[in-house]
């Protein structure tokens, strides 16, 4: 191989600043880290089990959203044979108030960003970041 | 075996065919999905339309009590400038509103009066016929409905709309919001909105909030395949002018003079 002497080191070097956030986060004892959303105390149970909301609230909102908005149908019929209100503020906010204590904890470790926020309101949002 | 050039075209060929037989079955032999549709029966029954008894409206001069509550609940931004200005209703002078009217001699003492407007949330609407994405549609009780969430922002549907009843969010309107409902979402920069004659209203069975706020009831809100509703009634035997009604597009919000 020519130039064998820079060309190994350097791709020693490059390989070693690619892993940097792994080693990084090895150093800082951060490879453990498991997101915990917090659960409210005072709820016992989801609309849907937690398995299943854990896989799926993505499409369970994106199929609330459809039926609301373009079918009008605002009532859903969960599993355990329970009716709710199709409404993220006042079904899933009035339990999870603190969407940074929640949602975020897993969006922010998986790097997935939603844009729920830009319209919808939170109801701790309104008390605490000036938003009158 | 010695590869050829021909037969490795030949079994780079017939790899490719063998790839392409999943998905190309997979295309041709979908059954198309029907479109999300109502429960039937549930809003083909009804078909909402207001009246605005106008000399009602003018009893109260200066009275904006139906804008100020429909901004409020929507979180309609009062954004300062007419350029980029976000209105669900707003007034106009009747000779702007209806001016295919002759004023010289006749309906002089209105022409200043100022015309309570909205969405005429029409029976065909031009702006669902433009709308790209379908952001915007027609439901089956006959309200012109907006998806916030698909609009892309195009601003078709507000060249399309005869009565300017759209406006489009230039900037972040947050910001602009006095106060806000959180039961309502705002909207983003790029995206359209107008009028939804209250459907978050009318589906928990209460009247639109400018109906519920006007303190003069002069506006009439109701089901028109309702014969015995009160729109129905007020509407009967009743000089009613529509606005524009020659270009076609059956406006279902009426003035009664």
């Amino acid at each position: 191989m020519y130039d064998g002497k820079k060309i190994i080191p350097g791709l020693i070097i490059f390989v070693g600043l690619v892993t940097s956030p792994l080693w990084y986060n090895a150093v800082s004892g951060k490879t453990g880290y498991v997101p915990k959303p917090e659960i409210p105390a005072d709820k016992k149970e989801c609309v849907e089990p937690k398995a299943y909301i854990r896989v799926n609230h993505k499409n369970l909102l994106e199929d609330w959203k459809e039926s609301v908005v373009r079918n009008g149908v605002r009532i859903y019929k969960a599993s355990n044979k329970k009716t709710y209100t199709m409404d993220l503020n006042r079904t899933c906010m009035s339990c999870h108030r603190d969407k940074t204590k929640f949602c975020d904890q897993c969006h922010n470790y998986a790097g997935v960003t939603n844009k729920c926020w830009d319209c919808h309101i939170y109801p701790k949002q309104v008390k605490e970041e000036g938003i009158k | 075996m010695e590869l050829t050039r021909r037969t490795l075209l030949k079994i780079a060929g017939l790899t490719f065919l063998g790839l392409s037989a999943k998905p190309g079955w997979e295309i041709l032999s979908a059954i198309d999905q029907p479109e999300p549709s109502t429960a039937p029966g549930a809003l083909a029954n009804k078909k909402w339309a207001m009246a605005v008894e106008l000399k009602k409206c003018w009893s109260l001069e200066g009275c904006k009590d139906c804008i100020d509550v429909c901004h409020r609940i929507h979180n309609v931004p009062d954004m300062g400038s007419l350029k980029e200005e976000i209105k669900w209703a707003w007034l106009v002078p009747y000779e702007k509103v209806f001016p295919e009217h002759e004023f010289e001699v006749t309906e002089e003492d209105y022409q200043h009066k100022p015309v309570l407007l909205l969405c005429n949330h029409c029976d065909d609407p031009p702006c669902v016929r433009y709308c790209p994405t379908r952001a915007t549609w027609k439901r089956e009780d006959g309200i012109v409905m907006m998806d916030f969430h698909r609009c892309i922002g195009c601003r078709y549907c507000m060249a399309g709309c005869p009565y300017g009843s759209r406006s489009f969010n230039w900037r972040d309107p947050r910001p602009f919001i006095k106060k806000v409902n959180p039961e309502f979402p705002t909207r983003t920069r790029g995206v359209v909105e107008k009028c939804n004659f209250c459907v978050e209203r009318l589906d928990q069975g209460l009247t639109p909030a400018c109906v519920e706020a006007c303190k003069e009831k002069a506006l009439i809100f109701g089901n028109l395949r309702d014969p015995q509703s009160e729109i129905r009634r007020v509407l009967q035997n009743r000089v009613v002018y529509q606005r524009q009604p020659e270009l076609g597009t059956k406006p279902k919000v009426y003035y009664i003079l």
